[in-house]
């Protein structure tokens, strides 16, 4: 599981202070007005801001002297997960091994992922062609392949229109079932969370809330 | 894929650290370890020289004085001058947004930054020199011919080279107005003056005293063009100086005085354009491409209400017009000398042909050195304004390429000079010093083009980057590069055409064994041997162009890639 151990930091002048303990199969929606903290949150946890004292912890080990890459972790951003000058193929497999030299069981692991999304065939456009939707739905994919038991998303779908929003909740409910993942989600909408099924975490006045 | 990753988990095999190949700073301490050892090396011989020197005698001296003088006032007359004729133009230019060769004349204006200095003179002189085309046609009715060595001749160098530069950048901010300003204004009814007093000249301003310090130490640390069209005691600069108190008058003592007072200046003007909130992207914007169709046709819409005006109207026609045939006539006036009689003979000359291949090899290396530096400290750079959030420290370590700026060629070519003089023959190693000041001369346009399309594909990705473990190498091979190559390809051409134009250095230590074809064509200039002067200029721009379009599209590739 992931724990929280008094994990404190300081950006100017907002202090926080995180305690928190998540199931490893838990789906949690993150919630809480803009500039509350939610991004900083999830930084930590992926180890993009080093805090001042605390710790992170997965199934009792520390991670929070490790890399970004070396934690069990994986994320979702609102936009840029794909480099445009690459394809959907090599956009995958970076999430593979970031030398890209890839074996035939890695190359039908990227095929096999990608009918998962929803997206067979896809291997060789590039960014530029898809949606914006079909995009999220490679770095989705990517992440999965990471085979990272702790997805974080950071507003995913909020640059999405609301039909396309839908099926991408519901895409990634039914993979996350397939997966059996520990999940954070930032959102602002209340609907995302009845569909997702997810257990809310409060961010409010610098420290977090189960309910 | 599913199966049991929650307890693979293991701390050993997928918790352990990843090992950076190569620290963040090593790349940008090893630059400007290269960079510090080719200037303060040098520097610190100077000023074991100037200590020597009797600085009362020295600043007493008429002819310093006068040199001084003289540097300072035609900086000025020239900053001003161009500064002048370059609002005209810019204003008539985007009042005419769409007309069958504008495309062609901006192009035009931006040539000026690719042409060889020496070249350009060669067309200026060919003008407006004294056997030149005005001059002949002023003969016609028996009028005086012009007089154009000394101050006129570096003024009408300089605006040659200066105006369309500043007319580019303001035409640029000019374009930056928004169209509901313009639309304001039409509402209105404002007329042509309370269009330019209240819209236009706010929106220019700001760009007038980056511009104004630009220029002025571009014509301040000016060389060829003064070399050239000056001369004698009362047209000289203290670069020129410099260079005739080591090669003609063998006065060292001199030569380190001058050199001094141009350092200490060069200092006064890079503090003042610090203090002066300086346009960091003065020189994209020179190169940088024009608005899209559809942008510009809004606009014309837009505009052409505006300047409805006959009269002003005409004055803008008139005013492109003239600004045109000004850059264009000593373009077309070379490209027309250079096919004549001697062509064929020059060009299979046994001393041009070594000409252009020490060209080739000088530029080649130089534009490479300097690319190699500007990445290397950008790198560093990168980490430091992006991972660790110190944009100062950034900035501070990216000044450091600049220090040429600084330190004229003719200033570290008098220390080299005076460095290697006890160990070796200073004239046979001239390639290699022409090699190593022409990089440090072009380090800061490679370090400009580079710096915003680094900064921002890392940026953009950076967290992306790191959450996949992409550093090193692999960043570079699959990232950084096919990112990159398009803006290094730019770096490398711009780099490589300034290196192959460049006379300060070589004209520093060239002799009869070792020339490029600037100094060859500056000598044959001197010795008045036209017809060769011209197809040897023909030849050198042909070259710059080739340079400049095969790099861009060899590195660059012909694919463009969103950054």
């Amino acid at each position: 599981m992931l724990k929280l151990d008094q994990l404190c930091i300081t950006l100017g002048q907002q202090y926080w202070r995180f305690d928190l303990a998540l199931d490893p199969d838990g789906v949690y929606a993150l919630l809480g007005r803009s500039g509350s903290g939610k991004s900083t949150l999830l930084n930590l946890i992926a180890g993009f801001l080093d805090p001042d004292s605390g710790d992170v912890l997965w199934n009792g080990h520390s991670i929070a002297h490790l890399e970004p890459a070396a934690r069990p972790v994986t994320t979702l951003f609102q936009q840029h997960n794909l480099f445009s000058h690459l394809s959907v193929y090599q956009n995958i497999g970076l999430g593979i091994t970031p030398n890209l030299n890839l074996n035939s069981a890695q190359r039908a692991d990227i095929s096999r992922i990608l009918v998962d999304v929803g997206l067979s065939g896809f291997e060789q456009k590039r960014p530029g062609a898809l949606s914006g939707g079909e995009q999220q739905r490679v770095a989705l994919a990517r992440c999965l392949l990471r085979n990272q038991p702790l997805l974080l998303l950071d507003e995913p779908f909020s640059a999405l229109d609301a039909t396309t929003r839908q099926e991408m909740i519901n895409l990634l409910r039914k993979l996350i079932n397939k997966y059996r993942l520990c999940v954070i989600m930032v959102t602002h909408d209340e609907d995302d969370v009845m569909t997702m099924k997810a257990k809310i975490i409060r961010l409010e006045n610098g420290t977090v809330t189960l309910t | 894929m599913a199966r049991g990753i929650h307890n693979s988990l293991s701390p050993d095999a997928n918790l352990t650290a990843t090992t950076r190949g190569v620290p963040w700073w090593l790349t940008g301490a090893l630059a400007l370890f290269i960079i510090a050892l080719l200037t303060l090396l040098p520097l610190a011989a100077m000023i074991v020289e100037a200590g020597d020197i009797d600085w009362a005698g020295t600043l007493g001296n008429t002819y310093i004085q006068r040199v001084v003088w003289f540097s300072v006032t035609q900086a000025t007359w020239s900053t001003v001058l161009a500064l002048v004729s370059a609002i005209p133009v810019a204003l008539a230019l985007s009042h005419k947004q769409i007309f069958i060769g504008r495309n062609l004349i901006v192009a035009l204006f931006s040539l000026s930054l690719v042409i060889p200095t020496i070249v350009a003179i060669y067309g200026i002189v060919a003008v407006f020199g004294r056997t030149g085309w005005i001059s002949s046609a002023l003969s016609t009715f028996a009028w005086e011919p012009l007089n154009f060595y000394g101050l006129p001749g570096i003024l009408i160098a300089h605006v040659f080279f200066n105006m369309p530069l500043a007319a580019r950048v303001i035409l640029v901010s000019l374009q930056g107005i928004p169209q509901e300003q313009w639309r304001l204004a039409r509402q209105i009814g404002m007329g042509p003056i309370a269009l330019f007093r209240f819209i236009e000249w706010p929106a220019i301003r700001g760009q007038i005293p980056s511009l104004a310090l630009l220029i002025f130490t571009l014509c301040f640390t000016s060389f060829a063009i003064v070399m050239t069209l000056g001369g004698g005691p009362r047209a000289t600069t203290i670069e020129v100086a410099i260079y005739q108190s080591l090669r003609f008058d063998f006065d060292i003592s001199q030569a380190v005085a001058l050199a001094s007072i141009q350092l200490l200046i060069c200092i006064g003007l890079m503090a003042l354009s610090t203090l002066v909130k300086h346009n960091r992207d003065l020189h994209n914007v020179a190169f940088a491409a024009l608005p899209k169709d559809h942008q510009t046709r809004h606009q014309h819409a837009l505009n052409r209400h505006l300047s409805g005006k006959s009269i002003i109207n005409m004055l803008h026609w008139m005013i492109i017009i003239v600004a045109s045939v000004f850059v264009l006539l000593p373009i077309l006036a070379l490209i027309l000398s250079a096919i004549n009689p001697t062509t064929l003979s020059v060009l299979s000359d046994h001393n041009t042909l070594r000409a252009l291949l020490n060209t080739i090899i000088v530029s080649l290396i130089s534009a490479l050195i300097a690319v190699l530096l500007a990445i290397f400290l950008l790198l560093s750079t990168r980490h430091l304004r992006i991972r660790l959030l110190r944009e100062k420290s950034g900035q501070w370590l990216q000044l450091a390429g600049n220090v040429i700026l600084v330190l004229p060629p003719l200033v570290i070519g008098t220390g080299l000079f005076l460095l290697l003089r006890p160990f070796a023959d200073v004239f046979a190693l001239a390639l290699v010093l022409v090699i190593v000041i022409n990089s440090l001369m072009a380090l800061p346009f490679a370090l400009r083009v580079l710096d915003t399309p680094m900064t921002n594909a890392a940026n953009q990705h950076d967290r992306l980057l790191q959450s996949l473990g992409l550093f090193g190498w692999n960043r570079w091979r699959w990232i950084d590069w096919p990112q990159l190559r398009q803006p290094i390809g730019l770096s490398m051409a711009i780099s490589a055409t300034l290196s192959a134009g460049d006379l300060s250095a070589i004209a520093l230590f060239g002799s009869e064994q070792i020339r490029t074809l600037p100094l060859l064509l500056y000598q044959r200039m001197g010795s008045y041997r036209l017809e060769e002067a011209a197809v040897t200029a023909g030849m050198l721009l042909l070259l710059c162009l080739t340079l400049f379009m095969s790099l861009q599209l060899l590195i660059g590739g012909r694919t463009h890639v969103e950054a």
